[in-house]
């Protein structure tokens, strides 16, 4: 049987003790709802001294109103409870069709928000046990020098999906941050040091290895949706290739403010699953003033689907991938115009849940 | 394990019974049923939470045990396979899937039953996408899932009636 | 055979669907499988597997691994000289590597320690020096790769066996033909993922004697092997075939494993058990092997099969396994489905350095049986034919000898194919419906058994031998393993039905070689009707016995009495009769106690040519099958609507369990057909010599799950053989096989493209709507080096079944009673 390496499991009362925990000890990891941890620990992608759980905080798993409008979700509200919290059935429901879309309703009940936008990056070369990547030479997310660990920081190994590439190209594979981006939202972050508030979309950066912009000694408490959240309308779509289980191997988190007769007022299209970063697509921006006909929406997914870099290390061939990010992004934008999505094939119906 | 590994205690509710245990902290929830404990009805597939093998319920909600460190569980209301018969009488999902056929090699079966438990005691009139969805967390590669979805279904309906 | 001529019409618990007697220990959790079991003073194994594809063994350094406090011993190849494997040819198999090292995850050391988490420790630790030696990924490879050999045996270089047959003179009906169809297919390795990893424990029983129990398919096979690699006397050993957390082929062969813990048990004198990780179970395989074929075929105006030339390329990984019969089988069972006048077939295994391919559900004949029927869907289209119309018009003939000599029991194949044409509207729906919606038919059959065993010995294939208490229990003895096919509730029914009483008070126990008679093991769908009519003898005696002491007492013959509802009585008058118990001990009393065998044998195989061993069955399955396909043009994406199934079933034992069968037989062939592939990745040679399988877990290995499988429509069709247990056939495999076909002809029917690759993807999906040609699927067959061809008459050109030119063959009977014939 897998079984994780020997280690210390403490359960922290508040976020500051927590952020305490962290500061003492660098090789102290956080343990929220386990369900990414656990497999990497057993896979020895990971090797804490000590697990920091967040269980007993309470506070982490509210989600509440704000008064200047918003809406603050704890980063410990389980992916289950957001995927049914009415809340987020209308203009947020591109968080609830992703959240309701990832892994499995077993570990929906588990994992966490948070959890969920921290996911550590994926690869065939990285998701495998110890063995097994003893048997390739290690890769230059998790080298040999560690004994396979993964590093955040880059040392003389190689990526085996692009050899020639001097960063890692580890996939981001979270469902929520495509969707949560495109619904302009913000995180909040704490350390000992203090609490420090950024948009989602610079919690990432383009590399597979340091994927996350936070330092390892600060904890993401919340997410925050901007005080016009519920003036947008949004969607999720999802690509992967089995109707659970699997991580996305696209995910098009797509949201738009509509004027009179459909003016675009203000839009955000995000990309998931693509890159070692989820995306703002660039080009968002240009769609203000438009409207979604046939064509503007051909030409932006053309453009948004330029910026989908898929490479051949999860599941699915990713020239297909690159395709159906076009196709995705086309059709998230024509279900936000209205479109019936029955009508756009068997493969959209499933896109999307809710 | 060797003498200096760290070791943990808590005290849990499994099947209705107060029980208190110290283990290796590594250990997830599936060790401890299965090794410390003796419930070896909870089966692994692959203890990377890929398959739904190991489902039990905690705090009412099904869960995979492979993904749950048991350090977590102190306070904890766990209910496994052992405990679905009511005393000698098996549960009207243990009695459908006996009777249309729903476990095959069986070994996938306790997940499935767990988890279709939590959904019938959530969701007594749940639909057959309803229970598809339910299930969509375990893998079960005898039998096609049709004739554990009639038996979800079936129970469903007797324990409406009763 | 029965001294009185019993009616074998059943009336009784037989063809009734019903719990079966093992479901309260399955839905209760109280199933003991392997891993479950656990004893005073165990020890935990774990395996070190070499982490390099192909090198021999300079040394290993155990040390550090033996220096840890918990850890008890390390075992390496010198502990095991002696090679075993599961087919008496290719013994090419150590329990630990002795020289070499064929395959990333090849075991060569072995650490036992006291915790799981000590060993798995120990094993990190243990260093393995290699020096690298070319690896071959592909057959292609091995066929342009004579050195270095993974086996010094073998046809030529890394060319495991070549077989070339020819039934008549197949270029004459070529030359003659009013057409000819010639296509390449592939199709890709997959593996059989049972959910339960595989696990054994053994012992050092309170005699000395060794113990093992072990999730395996074939406790017999692993009695032989456990023999001779650790050159014990059998009598000394017994198996214990735990229940199987699935099998399908995956847990027949012997097992390193398995031979490591036994002998590490007998050098500890403690419990020792190992269970292996979901990585491990990979790299055990013995599944699917891709195999690349090219089917030529020459037909009539009409489309009736004039000649069928097959050539097939099989990827057999890196050891034997049943390699030979895999060989064999892609060829073998391509007659007994449609009239073949003309057959030849020309069968090449190449060794890689890849886990070993075996057996998996159909063993062999998915592969040939998807080219087979998707050209017939081309030739259909071709001629202007609906596909069903065109298999219809040449059905095998029941009771009939094919061109390569397997005799043919009964056929419900029209049937079935009546059945889901109707059921899914073909004949008015196929070609029309609109563009992105497809139906697709294909039809299959599959061995009750195979006609010879593995070690060609004179003896029976399957035993029973049943108890019968003064309290009224019947105990039901036999060899044979429950794998979650239901073969208990088989053992169980069959020996109710013929004694009147309810099958739960028939106790059964199986599996165990100190306990029960020898049968060969659950695979190749032998075990219903091998073990059935082993119980149907014993269980005849039994009533025979039971009849005369009751019939003596009652006044009335034997022959007029009737076993049911727990009573003996007169069938013309039911007053008149005893209790089952009143039976029982009227019998005991006369006879003394009461106990009686019986065994099967098939009959000797019709085809006398060498490798004519590999086909013949007592009788075959048919299934036939129309998948309902939405295929989204712009992305390829192939969404299965229904799937319409029909099966040949002889007759249903148990129908809850025959049908249980049929959809899980679905589920596995459509997860073949559109997701399920073993594949390997090769890094740049300049920088690694990995060879690895690409995606070892369950997560990335994918599986339909409850939401990707579709509704299935099933229909047993019921024309009893005579050779089957009350006329019933197979059922766990044959449904498996229309599946990949079906499923490429309704992306045919939904979108005009070929995809002549399985798995079916919506990558390969879109690549044929973008070709010219319309076609995604191999180029040209590779040149192999065949052999002269084994010239065998078919039957209606003046054959007798063997070969006009085969070199005379000795045989000898070895010590074990396994006869080995050299050429």
């Amino acid at each position: 049987m897998m079984r994780a390496p020997p280690l210390r499991h403490v359960f922290a009362t508040s976020v500051s003790e927590a952020a305490h925990l962290l500061a003492t000890d660098p090789r102290a990891m956080i343990l929220a709802g386990g369900t990414d941890v656990v497999p990497n620990l057993k896979r020895r992608q990971f090797a804490p001294s000590m697990l920091v759980s967040l269980k007993r905080i309470e506070a982490l798993r509210t989600i509440r109103s704000l008064s200047g409008g918003g809406l603050s979700i704890g980063a410990g509200v389980s992916l289950s409870d957001l995927a049914v919290d009415a809340r987020f059935a209308k203009a947020a429901r591109a968080l609830r069709s992703a959240t309701a879309q990832v892994a499995t309703p077993h570990i929906r009940n588990v994992a966490t928000l948070g959890g969920n936008l921290c996911l550590d990056t994926r690869c065939t070369y990285y998701d495998q046990n110890l063995e097994w990547r003893q048997a390739i030479g290690y890769c230059m997310k998790a080298p040999k020098s560690t004994g396979g660990v993964a590093l955040r920081d880059k040392e003389d190994c190689i990526c085996w999906v692009a050899p020639q590439s001097p960063k890692c190209k580890a996939v981001s594979s979270t469902d929520s941050a495509p969707a949560l981006i495109a619904l302009g939202a913000n995180v909040v972050l704490e350390s000992k040091d203090g609490e420090r508030t950024l948009p989602l979309r610079e919690l990432y950066a383009d590399d597979g290895m340091a994927f996350l912009t936070k330092r390892g000694d600060e904890i993401l408490r919340e997410v925050v949706l901007p005080a016009d959240f519920e003036r947008w309308t949004s969607t999720y779509w999802k690509l992967r290739r089995r109707d659970s289980f699997d991580f996305p191997v696209l995910g098009v988190g797509a949201a738009l403010k509509l004027g009179s007769g459909g003016t675009i007022t203000d839009a955000r299209i995000a990309l998931g699953g693509v890159l070692s970063a989820p995306i703002l697509v660039p080009e968002s921006a240009t769609l203000v003033g438009k409207t979604l006909t046939d064509d503007v929406i051909t030409a932006f997914a053309e453009l948004a689907a330029k910026h989908a870099k898929p490479l051949d290390n999860t599941d699915l061939e990713f020239p297909w991938r690159k395709r159906v990010t076009k196709v995705f992004v086309a059709n998230a934008l024509k279900e936000l115009r209205g479109d019936d999505r029955a009508a756009m094939g068997r493969l959209a119906e499933r896109a999307v849940v809710g | 394990m060797t003498d200096d590994t760290p070791r943990t205690s808590v005290r849990m509710t499994v099947n209705g019974e107060d029980v208190e245990t110290t283990f290796g902290t590594h250990k997830t929830l599936l060790e401890v049923l299965r090794e410390e404990l003796g419930l070896t009805g909870t089966k692994h597939g692959c203890e990377l939470g890929e398959c739904g093998a190991c489902a039990v319920e905690v705090d009412g909600k099904p869960i995979l045990s492979c993904l749950l460190m048991a350090a977590e569980c102190d306070g904890a209301k766990v209910e496994t396979v052992e405990g679905l018969m009511d005393d000698a009488r098996l549960h009207p999902l243990q009695e459908a899937f006996a009777d249309l056929g729903a476990a095959q090699c069986g070994y996938c079966t306790p997940g499935f039953l767990m988890t279709a438990k939590s959904l019938l005691d959530a969701n007594p009139k749940a639909t057959r996408a309803e229970v598809k969805e339910a299930l969509s967390g375990c893998l079960c590669r005898c039998t096609g899932y049709q004739q554990i979805f009639d038996a979800v279904l079936s129970a469903a309906d007797k324990m409406g009636r009763a | 055979m029965s001294s009185t001529n019993w009616n074998r019409d059943p009336k009784n618990s037989v063809g009734k669907p019903r719990r079966r007697v093992d479901a309260r220990a399955r839905v209760t959790g109280q199933v003991r499988f392997a891993d479950d079991l656990s004893l005073p003073r165990m020890l935990h194994c774990r395996l070190v597997r070499s982490h390099v594809p192909h090198a021999k063994i300079l040394g290993i350094d155990a040390s550090k691994a033996l220096a840890r406090k918990g850890v008890k011993l390390v075992l390496t190849g010198e502990h095991f000289p002696i090679a075993y494997g599961v087919l008496p040819v290719s013994h090419d198999e150590h329990p630990l590597c002795n020289d070499k090292v064929r395959f990333v995850g090849d075991p060569v050391a072995a650490v036992i320690a006291t915790t799981e988490e000590e060993a798995i420790d120990a094993a990190n630790d243990v260093v393995v020096h290699y020096e690298s030696l070319t690896t071959i990924a592909t057959p292609q490879e091995a066929l342009a790769t004579p050195e270095p050999r993974i086996h010094t045996y073998g046809d030529a270089g890394n060319v495991h066996k070549k077989v070339h047959f020819e039934f008549g003179d197949v270029d004459a009906s070529f030359a003659g033909a009013a057409h000819v169809f010639d296509d390449t297919f592939f199709y890709e390795g997959n593996t059989h993922l049972p959910i339960e990893e595989h696990a054994s424990l053994a012992i050092q029983d309170p005699e000395g004697k060794l113990c093992i129990w072990s999730s395996t398919q074939t406790p017999h096979y692993l009695h032989k092997a456990l023999a001779k690699a650790l050159a014990m006397d059998p009598a000394h050993i017994r198996v214990i075939a735990t229940p199987n957390g699935g099998g399908f082929g995956g847990k027949s062969d012997p097992f390193n494993h398995e031979i490591v813990v036994a002998k590490a048990a007998l050098m500890l004198g403690r419990p020792v058990k190992i269970c292996l990780t979901r990585l491990e179970v990979f790299y055990c395989h013995r599944g699917r092997h891709p195999i690349e074929m090219r089917m030529r075929t020459a037909t009539d105006k009409d489309g009736n099969v004039l000649a069928l030339d097959l050539q097939t390329l099989l990827d057999g990984g890196s050891y034997g396994s049943y390699g030979v019969a895999s060989t064999f089988y892609s060829g073998a069972l391509q007659t007994v489905t449609y009239t073949i006048p003309r057959y030849r077939f020309r069968g090449c295994r190449a060794f890689t350095n890849k886990p070993p391919c075996g057996p998996k559900r159909g063993h062999g004949t998915p592969q040939p049986r998807f080219a087979q029927e998707v050209q017939l869907d081309r030739i259909a289209v071709k001629l202007g034919k609906n596909p069903a119309d065109l298999r219809l018009q040449q059905l095998a003939q029941p009771g009939s000898l094919t061109a390569n000599f397997m005799r043919i029991g009964t056929i419900g194949l029209g049937a079935c194919i009546d059945k889901v044409v109707e059921g899914s509207r073909f004949r008015e729906r196929w070609g029309k419906l609109p563009f992105g919606r497809g139906l697709g038919l294909a039809c299959s059959s599959y061995l009750c058994g195979a006609g010879l065993a593995i070690n060609w010995a004179e003896l029976p294939h399957s035993g029973v031998q049943l108890r019968l208490d003064r309290s009224g229990e019947v105990t039901a003895f036999c060899g044979a393993t429950e794998i979650g096919q239901g073969s208990d509730d088989v053992l169980a029914n069959i020996v109710a039905e013929i004694l009147g009483i309810p099958p739960f008070d028939v106790r059964v126990v199986t599996g165990d070689t100190g306990l029960t008679p020898v049968d060969l093991g659950s695979y190749s769908s032998r075990v219903t009707l091998m073990m059935g009519n082993a119980a149907i003898q014993a269980s005849e005696r039994a009533r025979d016995l039971i009849a005369k002491s009751v019939g003596e007492k009652l006044g009335v013959p034997p022959s007029r009495l009737v076993f049911a509802n727990k009573r003996v009585f007169d069938a013309q008058d039911p007053n008149v009769g005893m209790t089952w118990l009143e039976a029982l001990h009227r019998a005991e009393s006369d006879h003394g106690t009461l106990g009686t065998v019986g065994s099967y044998r098939p009959a000797a195989p019709a085809a006398k040519y060498k490798g004519g061993g590999v086909g013949p069955s007592p009788t075959y399955s048919y299934s036939a099958a129309v998948i309902e396909t939405q295929v989204d043009p712009d992305t390829g994406w192939i969404h299965v609507e229904h799937v319409w199934v029909a099966h040949d079933i002889g007759r249903s034992l148990n129908p809850t369990l025959v049908e249980g069968q049929v959809i899980g037989s679905v589920y596995m062939g459509l997860g073949e057909a559109l997701m399920e592939e073993q594949v390997f990745g090769r890094l740049p040679p300049r920088l690694s010599n990995a060879l690895v399988h690409k995606i070892p877990s369950i997560l990335e290995y994918k599986s339909l799950t409850t939401k990707d499988m579709p509704d299935v429509t099933t229909y047993l069709i019921e024309d009893p053989d005579s050779a089957g247990p009350f006329g019933a056939k197979e059922v766990g495999q044959g449904p498996l096989l229309p599946m990949m076909p079906a499923l490429a002809n309704s992306v045919f029917d939904a979108v005009g493209v070929r995809v002549d690759e399985i798995p079916v993807t919506p990558e390969k999906v879109i690549r044929a709507l973008e070709a010219k040609t319309k076609r995604y699927g191999p180029g040209e067959f590779p040149t192999v080096d065949w052999p002269e061809p084994l010239k065998v008459a078919p039957p209606w050109e003046g054959g007798d079944g063997t070969a006009q030119n085969e070199k005379p063959r000795k045989s000898k009977i070895a010590k074990d009673g396994t006869r080995i014939v050299t050429p």
